[in-house]
């Protein structure tokens, strides 16, 4: 203080310290101004980046590309979407990609929920800290080489069929197939399930376990009346990962899915890519983005954030 | 030492008793060996600092633990190894401990519909549980909508809606503020008597002040073992030991004829110095060396001539026309009656502890 009184009658230093001051007290001051200068740089990139670049890809879904130029012609038309409704290759694929997409956050969910619990409530510490490392390492690793490994391990004498033949079982042949790309999104994907769950149980009071035990739960009871519904919205928030993540796929369905087995994403690729027809890619790109609303709303309407 | 006492009423069994309960965390005697008995309809309160095992015991009352010795009965019955929900006992948490995903009524009724009861006569309970804590028109809303207070009563009736035998409150009222503490105090007081004839009331609380208020019987606590249970008027007017009389208002020790002895504030009066000893009182000669007015009373920090301190605490019933300054430095005599004096024997928590260690198990 006296320093900083002294600098001011000495002149220099002091009149930039306390044009520093009034700035910091004019922030204080302002609230808004302070939430204007942090917010502005990740919102103009949201809005610019993010939101604009939606609005091209949905505008553009509605125009179309002259067969012969090959130029995208700037005219209102239902054409892509009719496409895509009325051809089966394009509605299976839809499906698959949708279908599958469920069924690797379900079987995420499951294998989530119980290990989540498991890590958060009865781990002791150290043994928590082992958990945690284990589900980020695969993070650390290049999503390609796992869906290698993948290829090898379900491969038709690949290590799960040496495996079960030494056990004494059948080999299966799930090699390039949906059961294949079952199984690969949903090791791929665990760990976005798994760190929202298991944060959601980690959020629950000791308390209200006891609570519940107290006034005559038993283990399932409270699990089911209280601790399900309280880690839902982590559920819920790691499915929007698990989900999304599935829908938005093509490395892996060219990878371990082998012929026939094409995504959404796959249909864009080769639409951007090889037919040169962006508005038909961005057509099929909206499917994934209504499913997701479509899913968010759902997921609000039967309660799961109600507890966030 | 707790001592077992009679059941005034006659039951059969204590609602709750504890025998050579011990629960140890790490190198941490949480509790060493304690024995306790709670009579049926009775407001029961273990009364201590924080970590001298008060909440431990609870917490083994409603079978949130295990303890590494002893245990607990209920009603006769021992229940040591059962878990808490198969206890007829209730909680109420110092956190309230409400289902934020439920809303005010299904909370009430929770344990109504684990326990198997139908939909109609859950309702029913969970209403009149409501209307017991004046909180019935608040059944639709959610815990989040509610004060701390609103949901202090509603943590309540959650807990009394099994109709337990025993209702357990862990500093139940340690959140709120003074004045709806005080409140809640007395509409706590109320719903025990109203339901006293069903429900023993265990309640655990550091405040001094909230124990003599509610309790019929009080236990204190200290470092994991009971110093001394009784009626508030016999902790507060026959401490058993110094670490009671200290605990328990100010504690005024002073040295008489080789005792340690006790004599609270309020029995104390100031005389003129001058003044001759009343008959059959005691007295000491000293210097005023603190004033301090709160309110109602003033009390006065007196250092004796025999290098003791003593507090005395006078009624602010007649106009003081003394200022503070003007009393500090002045000579008095202090006076009270043998019978407002208590011996409190040489008693040192650490070696108590340790005997009580080294007793063989």
């Amino acid at each position: 203080m006296t320093a900083a009184r002294a600098e001011v009658v000495a002149g220099g230093p002091g009149r930039f310290r306390s044009a520093r001051r009034r700035a910091s007290a004019g922030l204080f001051r302002r609230g808004w101004l302070r939430a204007t200068l942090l917010l502005s740089a990740p919102a103009a990139w949201f809005v610019l980046i993010y939101l604009a670049a939606l609005a091209i890809l949905f505008v553009s879904a509605f125009w179309r590309v002259d067969a012969f130029t090959g130029e995208v012609v700037h005219q209102w038309n239902l054409d892509n979407f009719k496409t895509i409704a009325e051809s089966p290759a394009y509605r299976t694929i839809a499906l698959r990609t949708i279908g599958i997409a469920a069924a690797v956050t379900l079987t995420d969910a499951l294998l989530a929920i119980p290990f989540a619990y498991f890590a958060a409530r009865l781990a002791p510490r150290r043994l928590q800290t082992v958990l945690f490392v284990i589900v980020l390492v695969p993070l650390w690793t290049s999503y390609l080489v796992r869906v290698y490994a993948w290829r090898l391990i379900l491969a038709h004498d690949g290590i799960l069929n040496w495996t079960l033949h030494k056990l004494g079982f059948g080999g299966v042949d799930i090699a390039y197939s949906n059961w294949a790309m079952w199984v690969v999104f949903s090791y791929l994907w665990l760990p976005f399930m798994i760190l929202p769950v298991w944060v959601a149980f980690e959020r629950v009071p000791d308390s209200f376990l006891e609570a519940s035990a107290d006034l005559g739960a038993r283990g399932w009871t409270t699990f089911r009346r209280v601790l399900l519904p309280l880690v839902l919205p982590g559920v819920v928030a790691g499915s929007i990962f698990t989900f999304s993540l599935t829908l938005g796929d093509f490395i892996t369905p060219t990878l371990v899915g082998g012929a026939g087995s094409d995504f959404i994403g796959n249909v864009v690729y080769s639409s951007v890519g090889i037919a040169n027809n962006v508005p038909f890619a961005a057509a099929f790109a909206t499917i994934p983005l209504l499913v997701m609303g479509a899913y968010l709303l759902v997921a609000r309407k039967v309660g799961a954030f109600e507890a966030l | 030492m707790s001592e077992v006492q009679p059941d005034p009423r006659g039951a059969p069994a204590p609602a709750v008793s504890a025998r050579g309960l011990r629960k140890v965390y790490g190198d941490v005697v949480a509790l060493a060996r304690l024995e306790l008995d709670v009579w049926p309809g009775e407001f029961f309160t273990l009364l201590g600092p924080s970590g001298s095992g008060k909440t431990t015991t609870l917490r083994l009352i409603a079978g949130f633990e295990r303890p590494d010795a002893g245990g607990v009965a209920l009603d006769g019955v021992d229940v040591t190894s059962r878990p808490p929900y198969q206890r007829d006992v209730n909680t109420v948490f110092q956190d309230y401990a409400l289902f934020p995903h439920m809303t005010i009524a299904e909370n009430v009724a929770y344990g109504l519909m684990v326990n198997g009861v139908g939909r109609r006569a859950r309702a029913a309970r969970a209403a009149e549980a409501l209307r017991l804590v004046q909180l019935a028109e608040l059944g639709a809303r959610k815990p989040i909508q509610l004060s701390g207070g609103q949901r202090q009563r509603v943590a309540l009736a959650r807990a009394l809606v099994n109709r337990p035998r025993v209702l357990l409150l862990d500093e139940p009222l340690g959140a709120l503020d003074l004045k709806l503490r005080q409140d809640m105090q007395l509409e706590l007081k109320r719903i025990q008597r109203e339901l006293s004839e069903d429900v023993t009331f265990v309640y655990v609380t550091h405040d001094q002040d909230e124990a003599l208020t509610m309790s019929d019987r009080i236990a204190v606590f200290s470092t994991g073992r009971i110093e001394q249970v009784g009626t508030p008027r016999e902790i507060y007017e026959r401490p058993a030991n110094e670490f009671v009389a200290g605990f328990v208002g100010t504690s005024n020790v002073v040295a008489r004829d080789g005792r340690r002895c006790t004599v609270r504030p309020e029995k104390i009066r100031l005389l003129p110095p001058d003044a001759a000893a009343p008959d059959g009182e005691l007295s000491e000669l000293g210097v005023v060396r603190e004033v301090v007015y709160l309110g109602a009373t003033t009390r006065y920090v007196v250092a004796l001539d025999n290098g003791e301190t003593l507090v005395a605490m006078r009624q602010n019933d007649e106009s003081e026309d003394g200022a503070a300054s003007e009393e500090r430095g002045r000579r008095v005599r202090l006076a009270w009656r043998a019978q407002h004096m208590t011996a409190v024997d040489g008693f040192a928590a650490a070696d108590a502890q340790r005997e009580h260690e080294e007793v063989p198990q």
